[in-house]
């Protein structure tokens, strides 16, 4: 039988918010020395406080209508109860009944059917936990608990089960991370720990999806300690191969929590969820409902263009091909560069059109894609200078070149006997001696080169 | 002159008047602890040492003006205070001493107040007695064989007792006014979110609320007006000015509500009565009383007790046995009992029947009190159906707080302002009338109460220890 993966993705992101969520402490906390960057607030002493961080709510909520959510005008928190020794309060505090966004959707494109949407389920804000270490201490094993992580403010974006296929699930991850970073409220690193991953995987007989409705699988598995892209892919792949020996074989699949083991490249149980963990959640008396205005909610959208918006323009206003649009628009900083450059060009080569603006487009995209030009180092004007420098070089050579190539090798008649004995090796000194006379490409004279020998 | 019994407002009186020190006020508070503590135990720490060092370094900066300066104060030990210990009268936090104060204590410190000690109280004030503190139970100074109420008994047994100018004391329902009712004393309960709950350990958090408990309701006033205000650490505190009343406000004209279901036919024989006579005397000082309608009491119980038992479920989880000192196992009965029936009643499956029904009812009490206050100015019941009972009375009785604090607990609820002040005594024991208004209402309530006061004279009596 076939069967086709059902997935849905949970993905958390930490906010690069300078404060933590609840107190004033510093959100840094990769490199830091450990219980630095605590308070009572962080650190769930008797008595202490949350107050929301103004900018995370905000943050939220720019980033729940990016994705197209619906903005719950009324909101509050919750507190999640449970024990685990890296959460202070023994409880969390999160976004439960109302997150602030709900209902959104990001579209994918390199589908054969053309655009596939994803839908997006919520979008809440909530608090980061401490961190555990295990280490030995003179000859004891214990576990030390890190506080610094402890409030940082986390996103959780959650999808429904809309993907049917690991690439789906990787383009939706890059998207994704591409967006947070236009909106500049998180590195999004994968490495880091800022953006963290848990799919849900299951499958299911591919006949059940002949209809528009189908029948989802009465199970999942979710995937922990997911620290990249490739091992998202991994092990989802792993997991899905997994499924399908077990449903071959008859066996039924447990509703579990399975971690990735990346040394084993495995997944491995973590817990049963058979029995769903009861989180008791009732709403943050702490903390007051939030509630907004239309008008403040349109407000705190992000002002600048969206990856997708800024891609169809980089097409239409500077015809560039899909590919190259890609590229270009892989991040702010490049496309702001790369319009920066062409602006130049306009100005500085403007009023001499020997080459069309339109080649210019494609030369200046070409010399970033491909020369992987340093944009902290060369300004968007110099790059325009040097490519007109060089295509100056290269047209007017030609001739001087086959001079030069003529010139090496009348003066060098004992190499040219060598080469032609065999000794092919010698022709990086005539290339070498070209180049002193005409600095052109390597590959160019080699050919000229080989041509006349 | 016994200078530990002064009020606050003599006792300011006479250090702005160099009539003593504060030196000599801390000394004088000192030695009757000294004195009456074996009775009374209304302390869990004394800090006689830092503080006479405190009173000393006053008298070196005589250029400095602060309000309180020089004044003891004694603090309810569910706030945290910096350096010194902080147990909330629970095992499990014995020996914790805090790293930071609550926003109330630093606010009193400011002030130049001089703590004196942290008081005792019903564990993590779970209870209306004090005798469910893990440190043995405070006794009633009036009558040592009678509890003082609770949960802030410590504070108001101290205050009763002349151990203390004044204490503060906090409150989820009922825990500042029934003690001091039962002591004698007066204590106010203001709005919810007027006084900031940051470093208070949480009982229940939608109803907590810090307070003062003093001998006089000019001194209330006084503490009130210190500890009141907005705070940034406190996203539940009210960013609104705290107003000055300044002139006394009358009586004459006023209207005051006195709710039928509140003067229950279950009562002790003699609180109804006394507090219907306080209603003569508000009515003879041109007060227009007149009686009013309620929800009966017995529904705010069932609301208040699943409300505050989830909040407290959840609030005590960081007591983890992992940081702190103690073990979970540390935790008392009645500590137990009411995390045990809030996990129980926030469980997925019973927080649609009880904790979200709950908090409908609530609304429907909060709207029943507006209703009233169309027609009323302020609310005139007794504290407490009864006066203090004896020493072991709430052993075993897991509702004792809830049916001693019914008269309370509506209000409670709603969030409202109320104060209770002393108008009689019944079989040698005081009797509370509790004046409650609406919201942010406490200048008129402390006007109201003030004026009482001056007419009568049962604020003067003390206890024969």
């Amino acid at each position: 039988m076939k069967y086709i993966p059902i997935i849905g993705l949970e993905v958390h992101v930490e906010l690069a918010t300078e404060s933590k969520m609840f107190c004033n402490c510093p959100a840094e906390h990769f490199g830091v020395e450990p219980n630095t960057h605590t308070c009572p607030v962080c650190l769930g002493l008797p008595g202490a406080l949350p107050v929301p961080n103004k900018k995370a709510l905000e943050w939220t909520i720019m980033l729940s209508q990016a994705l197209g959510c619906k903005i719950n005008l009324e909101s509050h928190f919750d507190r999640k109860n449970y024990f685990y020794p890296d959460l202070p309060k023994g409880y969390q505090i999160t976004q439960y009944e109302r997150p602030f966004g709900e209902n959104g959707g990001v579209s994918l494109k390199n589908q054969e059917s053309g655009i596939k949407k994803i839908r997006i389920r919520r979008v809440h804000l909530e608090e980061d936990t401490g961190k555990l270490q295990h280490a030995e201490i003179n000859g004891e094993s214990v576990s030390l608990v890190d506080f610094n992580r402890s409030g940082v403010p986390l996103v959780e974006i959650v999808t429904e089960p809309d993907f049917r296929s690991i690439e789906e699930v990787d383009e939706y991850l890059k998207k994704l991370q591409k967006i947070i970073r236009y909106l500049g409220i998180s590195n999004a690193d994968m490495e880091k720990g800022s953006m963290r991953i848990e799919p849900s995987v299951s499958i299911a007989p591919i006949s059940n999806f002949k209809f528009k409705t189908p029948n989802l699988p009465n199970y999942r598995v979710e995937l922990k300690n997911i620290n990249s892209f490739r091992f998202a892919r991994k092990a989802i792949d792993y997991e899905i191969k997994r499924q399908t020996e077990l449903l071959e074989k008859g066996d039924k699949i447990i509703q579990q929590t399975r971690g990735w083991d990346d040394i084993r490249n495995v997944t491995v149980p973590q817990r049963e969820k058979e029995k769903a963990h009861d989180y008791r959640y009732f709403p943050e008396p702490d903390i007051p409902p939030i509630e907004l205005t239309g008008e403040q909610v349109s407000g705190i959208k992000y002002q600048g263009e969206l990856p997708d918006e800024k891609f169809a323009r980089f097409q239409k206003d500077y015809g560039l091909s899909d590919y190259d649009a890609g590229i270009l628009t892989e991040n702010r900083e490049t496309a702001d560069y790369y319009e920066a450059a062409v602006k130049a060009a306009n100005v500085l080569v403007g009023a001499d059109r020997e080459i069309p603006l339109k080649l210019w487009r494609k030369m200046i995209a070409n010399q970033i894609i491909n020369k992987k030009v340093n944009t902290a180092e060369t300004v968007p004007a110099e790059l325009v200078k040097k490519i007109v420098e060089s295509k100056k070089t290269s047209e007017v050579d030609e001739e001087k070149l086959d001079a030069a190539v003529n010139e090496v090798l009348n003066n060098n008649s004992e190499v040219v006997a060598s080469f032609k004995n065999g000794k092919t090796g010698v022709i990086g000194f005539l290339i070498g001696s070209v180049k002193r006379i005409v600095p052109a490409d390597p590959r160019l004279i080699e050919e000229k080169l080989r041509k006349k020998l | 002159m016994e200078l530990n019994k002064l009020t606050l407002t003599e006792a300011m009186d006479g250090l702005s008047e160099y009539k003593f020190t504060g030196r000599d006020l801390v000394s004088a508070c000192l030695s009757r602890i000294k004195e009456v503590e074996p009775k009374i135990n209304a302390f869990i720490t004394v800090t006689a040492e830092a503080a006479n060092k405190e009173a000393s370094e006053i008298q070196e900066k005589p250029g400095d003006i602060k309000p309180f300066l020089g004044v003891p104060a004694a603090i309810k030990d569910n706030f945290n205070t910096k350096g010194l210990k902080t147990t909330a009268a629970s095992n499990i936090i014995r020996d914790y001493v805090a790293p930071y104060d609550a926003t109330v204590v630093h606010k009193i410190k400011e002030s130049g107040a001089v703590i004196i000690g942290k008081t005792n109280m019903d564990a993590f004030a779970h209870g209306s007695s004090t005798e469910t503190s893990d440190f043995g139970p405070t006794k009633n100074p009036w009558n040592t064989d009678y509890l003082p109420g609770g949960s802030s008994g410590g504070s108001a047994a101290a205050v009763a007792a002349d151990e203390t100018i004044f204490a503060i004391g906090s409150e989820t329902a009922g825990s500042i006014r029934q003690p001091a009712a039962w002591c004698g004393v007066v204590g106010l309960k203001p709005t919810y979110g007027r006084v900031s709950r940051y470093g208070l350990i949480a009982m229940a958090s939608s109803t907590d609320s810090p307070g003062p408990i003093t001998k006089t309701v000019a001194d209330a006033r006084t503490v009130y007006r210190v500890i009141a205000g907005f705070d940034l650490f406190d996203a539940t505190s009210a960013d609104r000015p705290v107003s000055d009343s300044g002139n006394l406000k009358k009586i004459a004209g006023l209207k005051i509500g006195l709710p039928k279901e509140y003067f229950r036919t279950e009562a002790q024989p003699g609180v109804n009565e006394t507090v219907m006579a306080a209603a003569k005397k508000l009515e003879s000082l041109g007060a227009r009383v007149l009686e009013v309608s309620l929800f009966d009491p017995k529904y705010a119980i069932s609301v208040y007790t699943i409300l505050q038992r989830s909040e407290v479920s959840s609030n005590l989880a960081r007591f983890d046995g992992i940081r702190f000192g103690g073990t979970r196992d540390q935790f008392n009965e009645e500590n137990k009992r009411r995390i045990m029936l809030g996990t129980y009643t926030l469980q997925s499956g019973y927080y649609e029947a009880y904790y979200q029904k709950a908090q409908k009812i609530r609304t429907i009490i909060i709207e029943d009190f507006n209703r009233v206050f169309e027609k009323v100015d302020l609310l005139l019941s007794p504290v407490s159906p009864t006066t203090a009972q004896k020493v072991g009375a709430s052993a075993n009785q897991a509702m004792f707080g809830e049916i001693s604090d019914i008269l309370i607990e509506p209000s409670s609820i709603a969030g409202l302002p109320g104060i209770s002040v002393p108008c009689g005594f019944v079989k040698g024991l005081p009797v509370g009338m509790q004046l409650v208004g609406p919201m942010w209402s406490e200048n008129l309530i402390l006007d109201t109460a003030q004026e009482y006061e001056q007419a009568t004279e049962w604020h003067k009596q003390k206890p024969n220890l």
